[in-house]
């Protein structure tokens, strides 16, 4: 239990504050968090931050509870386990999952907290994490595949004070700093993320001395409160009482078995509602467990169910109490210390998939297809010509999914303000030329709103070297809604100098790759959302001609179409009615394939063997 | 006989402004605006204000034109159908966009992603491959690409861009294919990004140059056309565009990289803003420019606007050095909503827009918007002087009544309530210009113009502690000041990455002095005498590994005397201040950059008569306004009456003919000797 150290004792009173005022911290705060990431993005040095935006702030109220951010607050579970003082200066460092109830949930997430005082007594927090691109460890880039805990994954920082009373922990920074591959990456990504949480903090001082600190915090219960309110509203009206479940996969863990499940029950009991992973597989051996904090999945379904309501909210921790998240020790989702948790992005972006699948069913109009539900990697690291190490790490993106509200976006992210590296840089900084850079034509699943394309990448590699790929939706499919067909699935193959070609694992580490040979990144795309048969054939024509589909591929759709796009309507039309007349009901969820039907074609269609159902003691 | 003469297009009136240039004496007038053609305006406004000083139209020697007609073509998706030339294997570029989704979490199950600027269908790929240092890896397969553009042709693109990739580094290839377009595409005007935009990233520089394209046939057939007509009227006049960066550039050069006018309006209103207020003896301002939809707001420091790498036109960012002006959704038609679920209230982005307007225009509108609620306040008062507008106060009430049902507070509180959300949201803009960047905004002045900016620029000046807030005379002839007085400037750049240790003051200096005299040969071109001429430098620096870069000004002399850590120090410092640390990492310049300027002209603003102190010939009546729940009698006042040095007490209404200036209780408005009122706190 951490004791905070406040030369001002005197309790913050609660004053009555009105509405507007409400309206204009709120967005005071939504301001500063932007202003974070804006510090951020403009000082980080990895491209995996400064580019690709892989980071996530939040501000707190005084006692830890989110007012601003994305992800939760775990500060109270920091709290709690913290041996020490919280004093004014003072400044937290950390990146082990299991000390902050899986705040972040791999080590290379490095998590920067500090207590924002004014008058001597502490009035919020601010916190950040940033992805480094390399903490050390047995692979570059700090993912072990084949990891079986989590002391093969790098150096793991306990919580310690980075500053302590404004003063900098130089021995404790280069201690740490000695394990990693890219100090300077990581030096100057954490300078940022501290300017970050100083301007967040700055922020939070004005708006105390312009309101007073007793305005201030009692806006703060307001804000909370009004999600609180909002919630309670929404699950009275849309969650319903009967048990609701959906299940979905993460394809395989590295070591070929898989795939993985995870399942979520949905209900409402005592006007609270329950989220219950029982039935979710028990932990893997290898690295692809994800630890996952109650409140950030109380964030995650929070954010879902009020987005189409009033997106202007700014999202809090007000709304916890009414949400119940049960995980069972053990599993995928909360494994026991110390399983390997590296490549655990596939379980957190599987989960946003499972949410929206459990939502959607009771609430069809709301329901979106699946999605980009991952952030698959690619790790590039050798010794450049001029004696260098280099070392890269990218996340690519794919389809966004048919949705109610129009076709998914082609090669797009599902992360907030998540963007792609320039393939100039990539070329400038790197021994890589990008030798195409285009979505996969047809990868959409079809429906009324087309899922969006993945995105087919091909590097070619200049120097000899050593890849890292991190991938999932190989082997089961984006699934499509509403009569929406599933969208493609992810490849990844290696295309040698000598012309051989071969198919790679979708998670791997040290593929020794030489110069000339050209990797394909194939990434998946979204699913389908609604009757494919009732999109219109004159659209569809005209994706043909923008070559998003294919000649083909329009037939999924019922329409007859030349390579110029021109329809043939007759032709569409008895195709239609054919197709509509011989097809299988629609369901709700079109998952493409049972399992086992999945396993016994595999090796076919994918040019892999079908993992191993995993077995669990 | 030597005249200028400055031209600003608004949506209703075309103001104009003739500067003796031997004498400073000046003319002013304004003529109403011509939407379909504004050319229209500005010949009748030229030949009106030439009878009207009595001289002929072949005295002006220069023209200066601030113009929106490139924005406007983005902002009504009235610009060309562009084709688009990439490298073979990046056809989707613009449909991929970075692949970003604004709007948080989950902000994509709501995003509507705007349709690229140029279609796929039209894009078409070039074999070809230049490396990353320039070195071409494949040529050219020229058979291919005329095939492919004699397609586009035939489909008829109306303006090409051909954008390759590392072409920043050698841009041999984009200039075969522009030589084979030429020969293909006849009189189609062709932009290469080598041109528009030499710099690394392929995503930023191809969208630019497709902005350039898209812009490109309506600017230039405009900007001809109206050379033209002033030509045959003056005989060698010259006409001038001003830059969205505040400078000035000629037709041709306006004609062919059009995109950098995108901001040219905002800018005319910066640079009017900063010269009226100099002449009331303030430089360091923040400039507030609210009209009825948004807002645009900029910070100038020491009379010199801050510039921005980065223009935002609409959903359209690309980069172009423009006057760094933020803009928000905040303007008098912002409508005011509360979301059943939150019962929050929110104002804005949607705007009642011109048609139907305000609910208090009475032309059929019913929301509640930012104008209704000052008119339930008292801040409009229904009648409006010298207007042709009577404002319909019943609807207004009517309006904003809903809005207080929803929040369950009375009718002023609701009305109170939208004022200081939009309030707030300008705010937050205003910040972003000054706090964010490190600057003080207890240091700056708060100049505000727009039709709606006097009436919310004291509740601003407030909350900034940005005093004195000025509200300089009618805001049109503003931005007329603005073009007329604005300095011709030319810069030229170049993208030039290097760690220190890998180049050397000495070659750094060379750079300069050739950018430099790029710059001078331009104003050479344009006229002006070099005597007349400035130059100053600049070099984007970063830490190496970083994505960004701060420019910091650097001298010839200082290199030749320091070298390069003169650059650097100041960059370690300006980091500093801008995110409160800097590094123990190698320094990197990223551009080179040499701006000349010259050619301003000397021109004092008019006087306006001495008063006495007492504002009394300007009284009209008592209005009844409300302020933080309490109802007070203000003063209304004419203001085309008031007389330098008079003195006004909140609460007090001045009116005019278009707009309306708001002294709340406990501030006085000072009217200084060129009429502008400067509002203080009388507790100062």
């Amino acid at each position: 239990m951490a004791t905070i150290i406040q030369t001002n004792s005197d309790p913050i009173r609660r004053t009555s504050v009105d509405s507007i005022t409400v309206d204009i911290i709120e967005n005071a705060l939504r301001n500063a968090r932007y202003e974070m990431d804006a510090v951020l993005f403009r000082t980080a040095m990895s491209p995996g931050i400064r580019e690709q935006h892989d980071e996530f702030p939040l501000i707190a109220d005084p006692e830890g509870k989110m007012v601003v951010g994305q992800f939760g607050s775990f500060i109270g579970g920091f709290l709690d386990n913290y041996v020490g003082t919280v004093e004014e200066g003072d400044v937290f460092l950390t990146s082990d999952p299991y000390s902050c109830d899986g705040a972040i949930s791999h080590a290379n997430d490095w998590l920067v907290l500090l207590p924002i005082f004014h008058q001597g007594r502490v009035v919020g927090w601010s916190a950040m994490f940033g992805h480094m691109t390399d903490v050390g460890g047995k692979v570059p880039g700090s993912l072990p595949t084949d990891a079986e805990s989590i002391y093969e994954e790098g150096v793991v920082i306990p919580p310690v004070k980075l500053y302590r009373g404004g003063e900098l922990a130089t021995d404790t920074l280069e201690v740490i700093l000695n394990q990693v591959r890219m100090k300077q990456w990581n030096r100057s990504d954490l300078n940022a993320i501290v300017a970050a949480c100083r301007t967040a903090a700055r922020r939070v001082i004005e708006l105390c001395e312009r309101f007073t600190t007793e305005t201030y915090v009692s806006v703060l219960d307001a804000l909370l409160d009004r999600n609180y309110r909002a919630m309670a509203q929404l699950i009275e009206t849309t969650i319903g009482e009967e048990k609701l479940s959906f299940e979905d996969f993460i394809d395989d863990d590295g070591m070929g078995n898989g795939p993985y499940r995870i399942k979520c029950t949905m209900w409402r009991e005592n006007g609270k509602v329950i989220l219950d992973f029982e039935g979710t597989d028990p932990q893997s051996k290898g690295p692809i467990n994800f630890y996952m904090n109650e409140n950030m999945f109380k964030m995650f379904f929070g954010i879902y169910m009020i987005m189409v309501f009033d997106p202007q909210i700014l999202w809090n921790d007000g709304f916890y109490p009414l949400v119940d998240v049960r995980i069972p020790q053990g599993s995928l989702l909360r494994p026991n210390y110390p399983a390997a948790l590296s490549c655990r992005t596939h379980g957190l972006g599987r989960i946003f998939d499972v949410l929206g699948g459990l939502l959607g069913q009771r609430q069809p109009e709301f329901l979106n297809a699946a999605g980009f539900s991952s952030s698959p990697h690619l790790m590039y690291s050798g010794v450049g010509e001029d004696g260098e190490w280099f070392q890269l790490y990218q996340i690519g993106f794919g389809g966004i999914p048919g949705r109610p509200f129009g076709d998914g976006p082609d090669g797009h992210s599902l992360w907030p303000s998540f963007t792609n590296v320039p393939n100039e840089f990539l070329e400038a900084y790197f021994p890589l030329r990008i030798e195409s850079y285009e979505t996969v034509a047809d990868s959409g699943g079809p429906g009324l709103n087309r899922g969006g394309n993945g995105i087919d990448i091909a590097y070619r590699f200049l120097e000899a070297g050593n890849v890292s790929i991190h991938d999932d939706r190989w082997f089961t499919y984006p699934w499509g809604v509403n009569g929406g067909l599933p969208g493609m699935r992810s490849t990844k193959y290696l295309v040698r100098a000598d012309g051989s070609s071969e198919v790679l694992p979708s998670k791997c580490d040290r593929v020794e790759v030489q110069k000339g040979d050209v990797l394909h990144y194939v990434t998946w795309g979204g699913g389908g959302w609604g009757d494919p048969l009732l999109r219109s054939a004159e659209l569809v024509g005209l994706e043909v001609k923008r070559g998003l589909v294919t000649v083909d591929g329009a037939r999924r759709y019922g329409v007859v179409v030349d390579a110029d796009g021109t329809v043939d309507e007759d032709a569409t039309l008895s195709l239609r009615t054919h197709l509509g007349a011989v097809r299988a009901p629609i369901t709700v969820f079109n998952f493409g394939a049972e399992i086992d039907e999945l396993r016994e074609r595999c090796l076919e269609e994918t040019g892999l063997e079908p993992p191993v159902a995993p077995t669990f003691a | 006989m030597n005249y200028r003469l400055g031209v600003d297009v608004g949506g209703t009136f075309t103001d104009l402004l003739l500067i003796d240039q031997d004498t400073g004496a000046t003319t002013r007038d304004k003529v109403p605006s011509t939407p379909s053609d504004p050319s229209v305006a500005v010949i009748n406004g030229l030949e009106r204000i030439c009878a009207k000083a009595g001289i002929e139209p072949s005295a002006i020697n220069h023209l200066m034109h601030g113009t929106t007609v490139a924005t406007n073509a983005v902002l009504e998706a009235k610009g060309a159908r562009v084709g688009l030339v990439v490298t073979q294997g990046f056809r989707q570029i613009l449909q991929v966009a970075r692949s970003f989704v604004p709007g948080g979490l989950a902000g994509w199950i709501i995003w509507q992603k705007p349709e690229p600027l140029a279609r796929l269908e039209d894009t078409v790929e070039a074999i070809e491959r230049i490396d990353a240092k320039g070195a071409v890896v494949e040529e050219l397969d020229e058979a291919r690409i005329r095939g492919d553009l004699q397609r586009l042709r035939d489909a008829g693109i109306e303006a090409l861009t051909i954008s390759l990739i590392n072409s920043f580094t050698n841009p041999s290839h984009e200039n075969r294919i522009a030589e084979i377009a030429k020969e293909i595409l006849g009189g189609i005007p062709i932009s290469l990004s080598s041109k528009i935009l030499p710099e690394i990233k392929e995503y930023e520089r191809t969208l630019t140059t497709v902005a350039n394209s898209y812009v490109r046939p309506v600017a230039s057939r405009y900007l001809g056309h109206l050379d033209e007509e002033l030509k045959s009227r003056t005989g060698d006049l010259r006409l001038h565009v001003l830059r969205s960066d505040g400078g000035l550039m000629g037709v041709e050069v306006a004609s062919q990289a059009p995109v950098s006018m995108l901001m040219s309006g905002p800018a005319g209103g910066v640079s009017g803003a900063l010269w009226i207020a100099a002449q009331a003896g303030y430089t360091n301002l923040l400039t507030l420019d609210m009209g009825g939809t948004s807002t645009d707001v900029a910070l100038v420091q020491n009379g010199v606007p801050s510039i921005g790498r980065e223009t935002t036109v609409g959903d359209l960012t690309i980069r172009a050095s423009s006057v760094d002006v933020r803009t928000v959704g905040a303007g008098g038609g912002s409508i005011a909503h509360v979301p059943e679920l939150t019962k929050a209230l929110r104002v804005g982005p949607q705007s009642a827009g011109a048609q139907p307007g305000p609910a208090a225009y009475g032309n059929g509108g019913t929301d509640p918007t930012v104008t209704d609620a000052n008119v339930v306040l008292g801040y409009l008062p229904p009648s409006l002087l010298g207007g042709e507008m009577v404002l319909d106060k019943a609807a207004a009430v009517a309006a904003v009544s809903g809005v207080a049902e929803a929040l369950g507070v009375d009718l002023h509180a609701a009305a109170a309530g939208i004022i200081d959300i939009v309030n707030e949201n300008m705010f937050g803009a205003l910040r972003l210009v000054s706090i964010q960047q490190g600057y003080d905004p207890r240091d700056y002045a708060l100049i505000a113009f727009g039709g709606a900016g006097p009436l919310h620029a004291n509740a601003l000046g407030a909350l900034m502690g940005s005093w004195p807030v000025i509200i300089p005379p009618s805001p049109g002839v503003l931005c007329a000041y603005g073009d007329a007085t604005t300095t011709l400037r030319s810069e030229s750049a170049r993208t030039f990455i290097r760690q220190f240790s890998t180049t050397s003051a000495d070659e750094v200096i060379g750079l300069l002095r050739e950018l430099a005299s790029e710059a001078h040969s331009e104003l050479a071109g344009e006229g002006v005498a070099e005597s007349d001429r400035t130059a100053t430098y600049q070099v984007d620096l970063r830490y190496h590994g970083q994505g960004f870069e701060v420019p910091v000004d650097v001298s010839l002399a200082e290199l030749e005397s320091d070298g390069l850590s003169v650059a650097g120090n100041r960059f370690d410092a300006e980091h500093e201040r801008l995110f409160t640390f800097s590094l123990d990492a190698e320094h990197e310049i990223v551009n080179l950059r040499a701006v000349v300027t010259g050619g301003s002209s000397a021109v004092e603003a008019v006087k306006i008569q001495q008063g006495d102190k007492d504002p009394s010939q300007a009284f009209l009546s008592t209005t009844p306004v409300w302020v933080e729940g309490v109802e007070h009698q203000a003063g209304l006042y004419d203001r085309s009456l008031l007389e330098s040095n008079d003195r006004i007490s909140g609460p007090a209404v001045l009116t005019e003919m278009d707009s309306t200036t708001l002294i709340l209780p406990g501030h006085y408005g000072d009217v200084d000797s060129f009429g502008n009122i400067l509002i203080w706190p009388s507790a100062r």
